[in-house]
C-alpha cells in the first residue's frame, strides 16, 4: 500500500524526522487560512497524488504571497496531472499540500528499501538529490552509498558514519545527519514499510536536515498490525475494479487486450496471459481466483471481467488441486445464468474431477462455451474466438 | 533417493487441529506421509487424526523424534512457529502460510540458517517426493514417480508443469514450491545444489516468475556448478511494470526483474528456456533424449 506525501510526513513527525511546516487542503478557499497558519513569506503548493514527477507535470508551484497560494491551489486542485508515472490518462488532483518554503543549501537523497538479494533492508544516500534516483543508479552508481542493516542489531553509529562520510558532510553535519538517519530507520522498521524515500533531503543554510519530499510504501502483509496506517489508504488512487475484486478475495489487474482470463493461482494466471500473447492475442486482464475458488468467486470473476467493454472472449483456465473442477464447472453454469455472458467462453479444466467437470459443461445447453483439452489448445481457441473467427 | 523429504521423514504439523491443518494433514497422511503428530498450543494430550497432539514443538520432538514440520498457522503467528521449530532441532521446516510480514520472515530465516535447518516458503505449496512423502498442500495424484526435479515459485503452475512432465512419459523425483514472496527460505540455488547431488534426479525444471533477481543468480550458479540438464520457464512476460501480479514478490521494479532479463540470463548459462508454458513437458523429454 502507498500513501500520500502529506501522510508520510505525518508519520515522519511522530519519529522526529524534521519536516517543513505544512497543511493538506481539499478546497481552494481553505488555502489562505492554511498559509497564514503555516506562516512565513514563501510557500510551496503541491499536488497530492501517488506518483512521482509532479513538479515537471505542473503539480508543484511556488507562492510568494497568500494570494498566490490560493491562486496556485485553485489551479492545481481539479487538474489532471500527467507524469511519467501516472500513465497517459493522468491523475485527477483532489488534495494539495501547502508547505513553508525552505532555505536550501544542498539537495541530497536518502531512502530505505528491502534488498531482496541480500535479504536485508538497506539505507541509501546520494549527493545527487532532487533527480530521479533510478537514473543516478544506472548512470552514476558510484554516487549511491548503501548500508545493509541487520534487524537483529538495528541501526548503528557506523551505518550513519558510512553514509555521512560518503556524502562529504562536515563534522557538525555528521552528528545531525546521524540523528536524522536513525529516526528514518525507526520510521521504516516500526511501521513495516517496504519503502521510505526522501528526495530531496535538504541541508538548510543553518545546517539542518529537512525532508522536503516524502514517499512511503508498506508491506501489505503487515497492515494488520498497523490500523493507523491502513486508515491512510486512499481508494481514489486505486482502480475501482481491482478494489472490488480484492473485496471478494480475487486478485485482478486490468490490461489493454481483449481476451479476458480467469485462472486459479498467480503463476498460472501470468502464464495464461503469456500464452495468449504467444498465440497472437492480447490479454485483457490478470485474474487469480485463488486456491479456494468456488462457484461464487467464479461468478464474481465473470462480472468483473465483463465490466471491461474490450473483452471479446474469456478463457477460464483451472488446474484443480484442492479446488474441484466439477464445482468450478457448476460455478460457470450458475454465473452464466445470473450474469449475461454474451462473449464466447473457452473452458479448460484439468486436475481434480476434471472428467466430471467436462461432462457438466458438455451436458449444458450453453452455445457459447467451447471446451479445450490443454493449455495450448485453450489459448489457440480463445484467441480465435476473440478475433471472431 | 530424493531431496529434503522421503518415506522416513518424521513429520509434525504445526497448527494441526485447525481447519487448514486438519484438512491438509489428512491429505498428507492419505498420501502415505509419515505424520507422527502435531502441535496446537492448549490441545496437548489429545489425539487428532489418530496422532498425538502436543502443546509445544519441544514436547513433540521429545516424544516422536520429529525431524520435519509442516506449518499451517495464521500469518500473525507463523514466524513464531518457524522459529520454534528451528530452535527445537527440526531440520526441514515447510511454511505454507500466506501473508506473513516481510520483517518477520527476515528474522525467522536468519534464525533457521543459524540452526542449520532448511526453510521452504512461506506462502508456498510445500514439498513432495513422489510416492514417498507429501509435506505440503499440492494434489498428490499429479506427481507420478520419476527422475525430474522441479523447483517452482508458484502453486497451481507447479501442478500444471508436473502434469505435463507426466504426460510426456516422465515423472517427478521431488517437487518444491518455494513461494512467491519477496523473502523466502530456500532459494533456487539452495535446491539446485541438492538436485545436482541427488542420484535419482536426471534433469531439473525451474519455474520462475517476474520480480527480484533469484533466477539471474541461479543462472550464474548453473553455469559453474550444474552438470544436469535444466529446463526453465519464466511466467510474466506480458506483465506490466510496477503492478503486483498476485504474489507479493511478482512485481517488476523499474527495468529490473523482467521475464526477458531472466530468460536471457538462463539461456546464456546453457539452460533450455521455453517461451510457452505449454511446452515444458515436451522440452524436458527432448533434453533427456539428447
Amino acid at each position: 500500500m502507498n500513501i500520500h506525501e502529506y501522510q508520510a510526513k505525518q508519520i515522519f513527525a511522530k519519529y522526529d524526522v524534521l519536516i517543513p511546516k505544512g497543511k493538506m487542503i481539499e478546497k481552494a478557499e481553505d488555502a489562505k487560512d492554511a498559509a497564514r497558519e503555516i506562516g512565513g513569506n514563501i510557500w510551496v503548493v503541491k499536488a497530492q497524488i501517488h506518483a512521482g514527477g509532479r513538479g515537471k507535470g505542473g503539480g508543484v508551484k511556488l507562492a510568494r504571497s497568500i494570494d498566490e497560494v490560493e491562486k496556485n491551489a485553485s489551479e492545481i486542485l481539479g487538474m489532471t496531472l500527467i507524469t511519467h508515472q501516472t500513465g497517459p490518462a493522468g491523475k485527477l488532483v483532489k488534495k494539495v499540500y501547502i508547505e513553508a518554503g525552505v532555505d536550501i543549501k544542498e539537495e541530497l537523497y536518502l531512502g530505505m528499501v528491502l534488498d531482496r538479494a541480500k535479504e536485508l533492508p538497506v539505507m541509501m544516500a546520494s549527493t545527487e538529490g532532487g533527480v530521479e534516483i533510478e537514473k543516478v543508479a544506472t548512470e552514476m552508481p558510484e554516487k549511491i552509498i548503501k548500508v545493509e542493516i541487520d534487524p537483529l542489531t538495528g541501526f548503528q553509529g557506523y551505518h550513519a558514519r558510512e553514509l555521512a562520510f560518503g556524502l562529504n558532510l562536515s563534522k557538525e553535519q555528521i552528528k545531525e545527519f546521524g540523528k536524522f538517519a536513525k529516526a528514518l530507520y525507526k520510521v521504516y522498521t516500526l511501521n513495516d514499510a517496504s519503502l521510505v524515500e526522501i528526495n530531496p533531503l535538504v541541508l538548510t543554510a543553518d545546517d539542518k536536515f529537512i525532508a522536503l519530499d516524502a514517499k512511503m510504501g508498506f508491506d501489505d502483509n503487515a497492515l494488520f498490525r498497523h490500523p493507523d496506517i491502513s486508515e491512510m489508504r486512499d481508494l481514489d488512487e486505486e482502480d475501482p475494479a481491482e478494489i472490488e475484486a480484492n473485496n471478494y478475495g480475487l486478485s485482478y489487474v486490468k490490461l489493454d487486450g481483449n481476451v479476458g482470463c480467469m485462472v486459479n493461482g498467480a503463476g498460472l494466471a501470468m502464464s495464461t496471459m503469456d500464452i495468449i500473447k504467444l498465440e497472437g492475442g492480447e490479454p485483457a486482464n490478470f485474474l487469480d481466483v485463488g486456491g479456494k475458488a468456488s462457484a461464487s468467486t467464479v461468478a464474481k470473476g465473470f462480472e468483473i471481467i465483463l465490466k471491461d467493454p474490450n473483452v471479446k472472449a474469456i478463457l477460464v483456465n483451472i488446474f484443480g488441486g484442492i479446488v474441484r473442477c466439477d464445482r468450478i464447472a457448476n460455478g460457470i453454469l450458475e454465473a452464466t445464468e445470473t450474469t449475461k455472458v454474451e462473449v464466447p467462453i473457452v473452458v479448460r479444466l484439468d486436475g481434480t474431477n476434471a472428467k466430471e467437470a467436462i461432462e457438466i459443461i458438455g451436458n449444458s445447453n450453453l452455445t457459447n462455451i467451447i471446451s479445450a483439452t490443454d493449455l495450448g489448445d485453450a489459448a489457440r481457441k480463445v484467441v480465435k474466438a476473440a478475433k471472431g473467427a | 533417493m530424493s531431496i529434503l523429504v522421503n518415506k522416513s521423514s518424521r513429520v509434525i504439523v504445526q497448527g494441526f487441529t485447525g481447519k487448514e491443518g486438519t484438512f491438509h494433514a489428512e491429505q498428507c497422511i492419505a498420501y502415505g506421509t509419515n505424520v507422527v503428530g502435531g502441535v496446537t498450543p492448549g490441545k496437548g494430550d489429545q489425539t487428532h487424526l489418530g496422532r498425538p497432539v502436543f502443546n509445544t514443538v519441544k514436547e513433540a520432538v521429545k516424544a516422536t523424534d520429529a525431524d520435519t514440520s509442516l506449518i499451517l498457522v495464521p500469518p500473525a503467528f507463523a514466524a513464531d512457529a518457524v522459529i520454534e521449530a528451528a530452535a527445537m532441532g527440526i531440520k526441514v521446516i515447510v511454511c505454507i502460510t500466506e501473508g506473513i510480514p516481510t520483517r518477520d520472515v527476515i528474522v525467522a530465516k536468519k534464525f533457521v540458517d543459524k540452526h542449520n535447518a532448511t526453510l521452504v516458503g512461506p506462502n508456498c505449496p510445500g514439498i513432495i517426493t513422489a510416492d514417498e512423502a507429501k509435506v505440503g498442500i499440492m494434489p498428490g495424484f499429479v506427481f507420478k514417480k520419476g527422475t525430474i526435479g522441479l523447483i517452482s515459485k508458484s502453486g497451481t503452475l507447479t501442478y500444471e508443469m508436473a502434469n505435463q512432465v507426466v504426460l510426456a512419459g516422465l515423472g517427478i523425483s521431488t517437487a518444491i514450491g518455494i513461494g512467491g514472496d519477496p523473502i523466502i527460505g530456500s532459494t533456487i540455488i539452495d535446491l539446485l545444489k541438492l538436485f545436482e547431488k541427488d542420484i535419482e534426479t536426471e534433469a531439473i525444471v525451474i519455474i520462475g516468475e517476474i520480480g527480484g533477481d533469484m533466477e539471474i543468480q541461479a543462472a550464474e550458479y548453473i553455469k559453474e556448478n550444474i552438470t544436469k540438464p535444466v529446463v526453465a520457464f519464466i511466467a510474466g512476460s506480458t506483465a506490466p511494470k510496477g503492478k503486483r501480479m498476485g504474489h507479493a514478490g511478482a512485481i517488476i521494479a523499474g527495468s529490473k526483474g523482467t521475464a526477458q532479463e531472466k530468460k536471457n540470463a538462463l539461456a546464456k548459462a546453457g539452460v533450455t528456456v521455453v517461451d510457452s508454458p505449454a511446452d515444458i513437458g515436451v522440452k524436458v523429454r527432448e533434453v533427456l533424449n539428447k
